[in-house]
């Protein structure tokens, strides 16, 4: 069954267009992750495919730059998961002192991504490797059928993003992300779509595409 | 084409013309200014109170202590008040209800909000809290909205998109701007030290009582001690004001504040300041258009007009004033332009200037001059002066590093390289401390000076509450007119709103 469907569309910020005329549709068990050089417009699709979800479906959501709170403690961040879970009130005093139960859920979490034992540190103490894994693990506690990752591994070294990208596949039944590494990209996707000045080049299962076809997309 | 008006607009409004506009305004205002010496002696005065000074007398140490302690009990508890005010109002500031309501909060100085206050709740430790809290209020609510619009908002951007309003400005907006929140804060309460001081001169039993009832008794020594005592409690504030502590200053503040006897007012005070003492005189028996212009006309002709030249009059003055000493004197404190000795009693200077609050500084001045215009310009100016004087030597501490290896020295490097360049940030200053001086000129008048709060504490004085409201709101509007003008003028020669000095606001 198809989650979303983007029919001939053309995406962008304000009035300059980023991807004309895209035609897109994620299914339920897919892996997609989108190739391209910076600027072609991958981040515009994931936007536009979390837009039309996020409404309908619970969606997981890595965004490229983490957005995460730097004044406040691991533990808090990776919480804003699911603040649309609870009421104001317990979300407040979930703030001002953070109920047992999640705690232990969220040291789980982080237990995952390796950082257990910076559960109460600030944010803004963490390396820049340690902060996307912070952000990975708020989408990890929030969970939910999808997941939607923008570079979500782009800051940590091959062997960790290898064993990260295994925990989203087990994690969520469906995923659409944008990765930078194709052999990365290649072992984790159940499709590829390569994107290139603003048009969607290719979209194919893994096996079907040659190196060849793959590095067309980087060519000057 | 489309862009032409702007940009003649722009040439109109270069840099330059501002300054020679604002010279020749404060030039044609100085026939018409009296700055006579008054009639007593003013050397021998001078001489007194300076022979007094320089024997600072602690004897009196239990009114100076009580005084002091007064002081910061005040500005701790109002400031709280205020800020928690402030914080609750910030979110909503976007709304035009709350917008107006922090304008008009703010738009009255806190010793106007005082004497209003006494009219209903007698001298009160209260009317000393709200009298700082509330305008503190309006200008939290506004500040703390600023900082929080300013703050990062992808992390409130990425929330699931069904979390509620509040978990969503507690967790992914609220803790971004609480460090710039909690510095302001501690800022604030240096303003609020000051206030507080000045609310004395009112009657409150704060520093400003002290002094005068020391002056009274021609005590110089002990006038001397205590402004020794509060100059040096602000110029450590930084030391005894942690966060940490504060809710410890807080409670101490509250306890003795409570403990303040104060006279009991009769009951229904507040009922009849609403209802009846504020209500214009002639239409408080019903709707009377004809009765209520009749009233109105002479008031805004012969007290509010004239109190808005006088107050317009001594406020351009000092202005022009301020802007020359505070760029005459800006290099004191620079590296390579004065010598670090030079540069020690340049900040101890600056920093004694600073303290003293601009109301203070005219009493003082009052004191020695007699009553003209001439203390309150001296004092608005040296105070100002000071202010903007400490802030772009700052800035010329973070160029020198900066400068070429073969850099010229002392006067030649100040003018040469340092004024041209601080040249932008002096304009935007000046024209920024414009409000704040016309503020407190308009306060001036309770000193005795006929600017626009001569005319509301003489209608006070006669319990004319109704007048004195009129006259209020004309100096809001006044203030507000300024403010706006200086805005634009910022925009126009591109200077834009100085955040970073935003701080220094008082």
């Amino acid at each position: 069954m198809s989650l979303t469907i983007l029919d001939n569309e053309t995406l962008g910020y304000g009035r300059t267009a980023v991807l004309s005329e895209v035609s897109f549709a994620l299914a339920e068990g897919e892996r997609v992750v989108l190739l391209g050089r910076s600027g072609a417009g991958k981040s515009t699709l994931l936007n536009a495919v979390h837009d039309r979800l996020a409404p309908a479906h619970r969606v997981a959501l890595v965004p490229q730059d983490h957005a995460l709170v730097p004044q406040l403690s691991v533990l808090r961040n990776v919480l804003m998961g699911r603040l649309d879970d609870h009421g104001a009130l317990y979300n407040l005093t979930n703030l001002l002192r953070v109920r047992a139960g999640d705690r232990a859920g969220v040291a789980e979490v982080l237990e995952a991504v390796g950082l257990g034992p910076e559960i109460d540190r600030p944010v803004h103490a963490l390396s820049g490797g340690q902060r996307q894994r912070v952000a990975l693990a708020r989408a990890w506690w929030r969970g939910g059928p999808v997941l939607i990752g923008d570079e979500p591994v782009s800051a940590v070294d091959e062997t960790q993003a290898g064993v990260l990208l295994e925990q989203a596949r087990s994690r969520f039944p469906t995923a659409m992300l944008a990765l930078h590494d194709v052999g990365l990209a290649r072992r984790f996707a159940t499709r590829l779509v390569g994107i290139r000045r603003g048009a969607i080049l290719f979209d194919a299962a893994p096996e079907d595409l040659s190196d060849a076809e793959i590095a067309a997309l980087y060519a000057g | 084409m489309p862009r032409l008006p702007r940009s003649t607009q722009a040439e109109r409004w270069t840099r330059p013309r501002v300054l020679t506009l604002f010279l020749a305004l404060a030039l044609l205002a100085l026939p018409f200014a009296d700055l006579s010496l008054g009639s007593h002696d003013a050397g021998a005065a001078l001489a007194r109170m300076l022979s007094g000074f320089i024997r600072p007398d602690f004897t009196a140490v239990e009114q100076i202590g009580r005084a002091i302690w007064l002081t910061v009990a005040f500005a701790v508890a109002g400031v709280a008040a205020g800020a928690s005010a402030g914080l609750v109002l910030a979110p909503f500031y976007h709304l035009r209800g709350v917008r107006w309501l922090c304008i008009a909060l703010r738009s009255v100085h806190e010793l106007f909000w005082a004497l209003m206050l006494m009219q209903v709740m007698g001298i009160a430790p209260m009317t000393g809290v709200l009298a700082i809290a509330l305008p503190y209020a309006g200008i939290f609510a506004k500040v703390f909205s600023e900082q929080l619009d300013e703050a990062d908002p992808r992390p409130a951007q990425v929330l699931p998109k069904g979390t509620d309003a509040l978990s969503r400005f507690l967790y992914a907006r609220a803790p971004l701007a609480l460090a710039v929140m909690k510095h302001y804060t501690l800022y604030r309460l240096e303003c609020g030290m000051r206030a507080s001081a000045v609310l004395g001169f009112v009657g409150l039993p704060t520093l400003g009582f002290q002094l005068d009832s020391f002056f009274r008794l021609g005590d110089y020594g002990a006038a001397s001690a205590i402004m020794i005592c509060y100059v040096v409690l602000i110029a450590s504030i930084r030391l005894w004001m942690r966060p940490v502590l504060a809710p410890l200053w807080l409670l101490a503040s509250v306890v003795t504040l409570t403990l303040i006897q104060s006279p009991p007012m009769g009951s229904g005070a507040l009922m009849r300041f609403l209802t009846q003492d504020i209500v214009p005189a002639p239409l408080r028996d019903g709707w009377d258009g004809a009765a209520l212009w009749d009233w109105l006309k002479p008031l805004l002709l012969s007290e509010a007009l004239p109190g808005i030249i006088a107050t317009v009059l001594v406020a351009q003055i000092a202005l022009a004033l301020t802007g020359a000493l505070a760029f005459a004197g800006f290099g004191l404190i620079v590296p390579r332009v004065t010598s670090r000795f030079g540069r020690m009693v340049g900040h101890l200077g600056l920093v004694i200037l600073r303290s003293f609050p601009e109301y203070m500084l005219a009493y003082l001045f009052l004191q020695i001059f007699g009553p003209s215009m001439l203390p309150a310009i001296l004092a608005l100016a040296l105070h100002n002066g000071a202010i903007i004087a400490h802030l772009l030597g700052r800035e010329g501490e973070e160029i020198v590093p900066s400068l070429r290896r073969d850099a010229p020295r002392g006067l030649t490097l100040w003018s040469w390289e340092l004024a041209p360049r601080l040249s932008g940030p002096f304009i935007a200053l000046c024209l920024y401390r414009w409000e704040i001086i016309l503020r407190e000129t308009a306060v001036m008048g309770l000193l005795g000076i006929a600017t626009l709060g001569f005319y509301i504490d003489s209608a006070l004085a006669e319990l004319r509450l109704d007048r004195a409201l009129v006259l209020l709101i004309a100096t809001g509007l006044l203030t507000a007119a300024v403010d706006r003008i200086s805005r634009g003028l910022r925009r126009r020669t591109s200077l834009g709103e100085p955040r970073r000095y935003r701080d220094e606001c008082c």
